[in-house]
């Protein structure tokens, strides 16, 4: 309860940081919180808003399954094979670093301006930490629940479903908690330099009509949907490990 | 060890060699991708031709002031609120869940109140870098064995000789790997920064090659990014196994 309180002054103490820096730097370069408060009330009861957004998590949604579905299956191939595994580490870690923006004209060259290019470029930003989770967590599984899977004859696919996969939840979820970060990242990055719709397309267009309250709402929406998605993790990830702990 | 060092070279090789045929076949047309030995040839035409000297030598300033303010910017904060523990469990949360905010929405805005020039885009790489460093260091910290501190004690030690032959010791693996990602997430930062709202630098020469239909300067700076940050990567990565080894991890 009283760490609670604490979290709402740091909330407060943010909020008088913002008021501050409002007053510093005038109404041309930051809105006041109430007067971005208001705007995002006034987006949120727009019709026109909830496409962009439906449109922003719909390219969320297809380039975290892709992300976590393959990451998952590579991560768990290379975890399985010792020596796989020790020569893709390395591979991996150096892509996960690599600023992956710099692809960004190739995957706009593959698949053209939309959607597609969004969800690629989500998904490659998610794909590698998924990947890189995975595998840790299949290699850190005690040896003795594979001995019982051998002594048992559990097939493969009993061996990755009844095993691996229960054994490795917590870890998984903490790479679903990184990879869900950084492919919304990806996905806003690629609505900014070259969409038409989505929350990033309307935070470049509200900077090119310098119109900041809006730019301010939408961003300052957009954090708060990621926080409480990234904060259920979180707690999800917690528990997890707390119960296998 | 010496085996999957072995095989990695080989996949490497083996990726390129055949991203290298499939563009010479034409099933990568040229309008999507070059040949990796063209993109060779071109990066070093025009690293002799010093076209883009400027542009480089200003990112790697910029991913440098980023990352100096980063680690140590971080490794103060962290320290601080490792010292505060009530603090810090309030953080906690803002803190974890950090790297959700999808903050290049804000670096508009910094070009807004500084100046369209070389701030807003140092900025944006502190702020990608130092929150990983913070973590970071707040884990090695915890991470200190209470015995070594109460040696300490019982030996009579100063503070700060206590925090530089007990303390810096025991958590340098974490500083480390928050030294690691910070630099990583500096690149990132300043790169996409210099992408998304910029005048000069690597990421806008990419941009503006790009725009211009120029594929062969642009995938020539895009192999230059992509194999500085490889080199540097393979630099920390050998360093690390080398400090593990010396501690008999």
């Amino acid at each position: 309860m009283r760490q609670l309180l604490d979290s709402l002054l740091v909330v407060v103490a943010l909020v008088a940081v913002w008021q501050g820096l409002h007053w510093f730097a005038g109404d041309i370069a930051i809105a006041s919180p109430g007067a971005t408060a208001e705007r995002a009330a006034t987006l949120l009861g727009s019709a026109s808003f909830w496409g962009h957004f439906a449109e922003t998590f719909a390219a969320l949604g297809y380039a975290l399954v892709i992300a976590v579905l393959g990451g998952m299956t590579i991560g768990m191939l290379l975890g399985l094979h010792r020596l796989s595994g020790e020569v893709a580490e390395p591979i991996l870690v150096s892509l996960y670093s690599l600023p992956k923006i710099t692809l960004y004209p190739l995957i706009l060259l593959i698949f053209g301006l939309g959607m597609s290019a969004k969800v690629a470029f989500g998904a490659i930003h998610g794909i590698i930490p998924v990947a890189i989770f995975t595998l840790g967590a299949v290699r850190t599984i005690a040896p003795v629940y594979f001995k019982t899977a051998r002594v048992l004859q559990l097939s493969r696919r009993q061996l990755v479903a009844s095993v691996i996969i229960p054994a490795a939840v917590p870890e998984l979820v903490s790479g679903l908690r990184v990879g869900f970060s950084l492919t919304l990242l990806g996905v806003l990055i690629g609505e900014m330099f070259a969409s038409q719709r989505g929350l990033g397309f309307l935070v470049m267009n509200a900077i090119g009509t310098l119109d900041v309250p809006t730019m301010m709402a939408v961003v300052l929406l957009l954090a708060v949907v990621a926080i409480l998605i990234s904060a259920g993790l979180l707690y999800l990830d917690r528990r997890l490990h707390h119960r296998v702990a | 060890m010496k085996r999957a060092t072995w095989v990695r070279g080989l996949v490497v090789i083996g990726f390129i060699l055949l991203l290298e045929a499939l563009c010479r076949w034409g099933v990568i047309g040229r309008m999507t991708m070059i040949p990796p030995s063209e993109m060779a040839v071109q990066l070093w035409k025009l690293l002799q031709s010093g076209r883009y000297n400027a542009d480089i030598l200003q990112t790697l300033g910029n991913v440098l002031a980023a990352f100096v303010a980063a680690v140590v910017g971080g490794f103060l904060i962290g320290s601080i609120l490792h010292a505060l523990p009530r603090v810090r469990r309030a953080i906690d949360p803002f803190l974890a869940t950090y790297y959700a905010i999808p903050f290049f929405a804000f670096y508009p805005l910094m070009v807004v109140i500084f100046g369209l020039n070389a701030a807003p885009i140092i900025l944006i790489g502190f702020l990608f870098g130092v929150v990983a460093m913070i973590i970071n260091t707040m884990n090695g910290l915890d991470r200190i064995p209470r015995v070594l501190v109460k040696t300490a004690r019982v030996n009579g030690l100063g503070p700060l000789r206590t925090a530089w032959l007990i303390k810096l010791p025991s958590a340098a693996p974490q500083l480390f790997t928050g030294v690691k990602l910070a630099i990583a997430y500096c690149f990132i930062g300043v790169i996409a920064a210099e992408f998304i709202m910029s005048t000069s630098g690597l990421g806008y020469s990419i941009a503006y090659a790009f725009n211009n239909f120029d594929n062969r300067s642009m995938y020539a700076l895009m192999l230059f990014i992509i194999t500085l940050v490889t080199i540097i990567n393979a630099f920390f990565h050998v360093w690390e196994r080398r400090i593990m080894a010396r501690r008999g991890m």
